[in-house]
């Protein structure tokens, strides 16, 4: 999905768990997430902290739409 | 006897579903779950002395943990085999087979096979460098998989010469081998000619590699005036799932108005995806699609706009022909609509 999107000519980031199946499938901007079943939240903090991961990844994902990338590019920070 | 450990998940060994896909990995005596079909396969040449047991998300969310504690766990029984799975379409499972058989054959300098369908996304990881039988996408294929890979599991676990990908039944990994064919290539190739004017089956000696990769699009100019939209293949869709998307090998997506939602609730959103527990983005949807802080960051000015509506598909076991067809019409709406960018979450 995320490569047709791409292919439509709209910029994408894949935020995901597992970063090598977003690798082999082929997204280009990819910012890594918490957990497979809660990507961006943590049932193990309070919801304020949760909100504050969130808005976190967010800002990242976010950043990553903003920046050039010429090949597949993980936005670890 | 020759000796092997096997590898399967929380679901083969009877631990628990999607609940249990948490459990780090743990060593048993002997067989477990489909060990049992690989052990009367063996007919007495092999033995499975141990099975190592783990939950699929345990092992992708702690990749480097789990490798080196199944490596650990398999060195101890000095195998001469490891297989792990088969895992059929069963993403994660695939995966974390691929990742530690790969990692016991670098490590461990011991033959390793696994098995598992076309698509998993494991196999395109692993299928070059590992020995990876193509099986049926379900665990109705178990009798066939098992059919297949316990003859190569002998072979490999005596050292025997492995035949072409062909013949032995595992996914081409691109090495080429010289050989003599019965026939010369000018006959074969009229042959062939002849076979496909009479719209008949033949296999080209030549497949071209499949590179499908589409480059990059350039970055959004200024976030602060973008309009975003939500993408999921996590399968959050209002509370009851309207439109029925199936929780595992989806035939549909959705496309929801969130005109006016500030925040997914208990009460008001769910999800239908039937491969991860689902307890979490039950309670809170805005875990895995986080409407509540793109409302926020509207408000804040930090993005233009959340487009109105999102859309949201079950990415669980299904096709990839599927998947690219749903996403190929709805970005197509996504641009007619002048949406500028996309953030797409998976579980």
């Amino acid at each position: 999905m995320v490569k047709e999107i791409e292919r439509a000519g709209i910029p994408v980031v894949h935020m995901c768990t597992i970063v090598p199946i977003s690798l082999t499938v082929g997204a280009n901007r990819i910012v890594p997430t918490i957990a497979i079943p809660h990507p961006l939240g943590n049932p193990a903090l309070s919801l304020e902290e949760e909100r504050d991961i969130r808005r976190n990844l967010l800002t990242r994902a976010l950043k990553a739409l903003e920046t050039e990338v010429t090949d597949q590019t993980v936005f670890e920070k | 006897m020759l000796k092997i450990v096997h590898y399967i998940n929380q679901f083969f060994a009877n631990v628990g579903g999607e609940e249990m896909a948490h459990i780090p990995a743990e060593v048993r005596e002997g067989v477990v779950g489909p060990g049992l079909a690989f052990q009367q396969a063996f007919k007495g040449e092999a033995e499975i002395v141990a099975t190592i047991v783990c939950g699929d998300s345990y092992f992708n969310e702690n990749m480097d943990e789990a490798k080196s504690t199944v490596i650990k766990m398999v060195k101890e029984y000095q195998p001469d085999l490891f297989i792990a799975g088969p895992a059929f379409n069963a993403g994660r499972y695939g995966v974390a087979c691929g990742t530690i058989a790969q990692a016991v054959k670098d490590e461990l300098n011991i033959p390793v096979l696994t098995g598992m369908y076309a698509e998993n996304p494991g196999a395109d990881m692993f299928k070059n460098t590992i020995y990876i039988v193509s099986t049926k996408n379900s665990a109705a294929g178990m009798r066939d998989a098992v059919k297949k890979m316990a003859p190569l599991a002998l072979k490999l676990a005596k050292g025997e010469k492995i035949g072409a990908s062909a013949e032995e039944g595992y996914m081409p990994n691109g090495k080429r081998v010289n050989f003599f064919e019965k026939d010369r290539g000018s006959k074969r190739a009229v042959k062939m000619l002849l076979a496909k004017l009479a719209d008949k089956e033949f296999e080209t000696e030549l497949p071209m590699p499949d590179f499908d990769r589409v480059a990059p699009n350039p970055a959004v100019k200024d976030i602060t005036k973008a309009k975003i939209a939500l993408v999921t293949s996590g399968g959050i869709v209002p509370k009851g799932n309207p439109d029925h998307i199936e929780s595992s090998n989806a035939s549909k997506y959705g496309k929801y108005d969130i005109d006016g939602v500030m925040d997914l609730t208990e009460e008001t959103y769910q999800t239908a995806h039937g491969g991860y527990d689902p307890v979490y983005a039950n309670l809170d949807a805005d875990r895995v699609l986080p409407v509540d802080v793109l409302r926020e960051f509207e408000k804040e000015g930090k993005i233009g706009s959340l487009h109105r509506y999102y859309y949201s598909t079950v990415g669980n076991g299904t096709a990839v022909k599927n998947a690219k067809g749903f996403a190929a019409e709805y970005a197509k709406e996504l641009k007619a609509d002048g949406v500028d960018a996309v953030i797409l979450t998976s579980t």
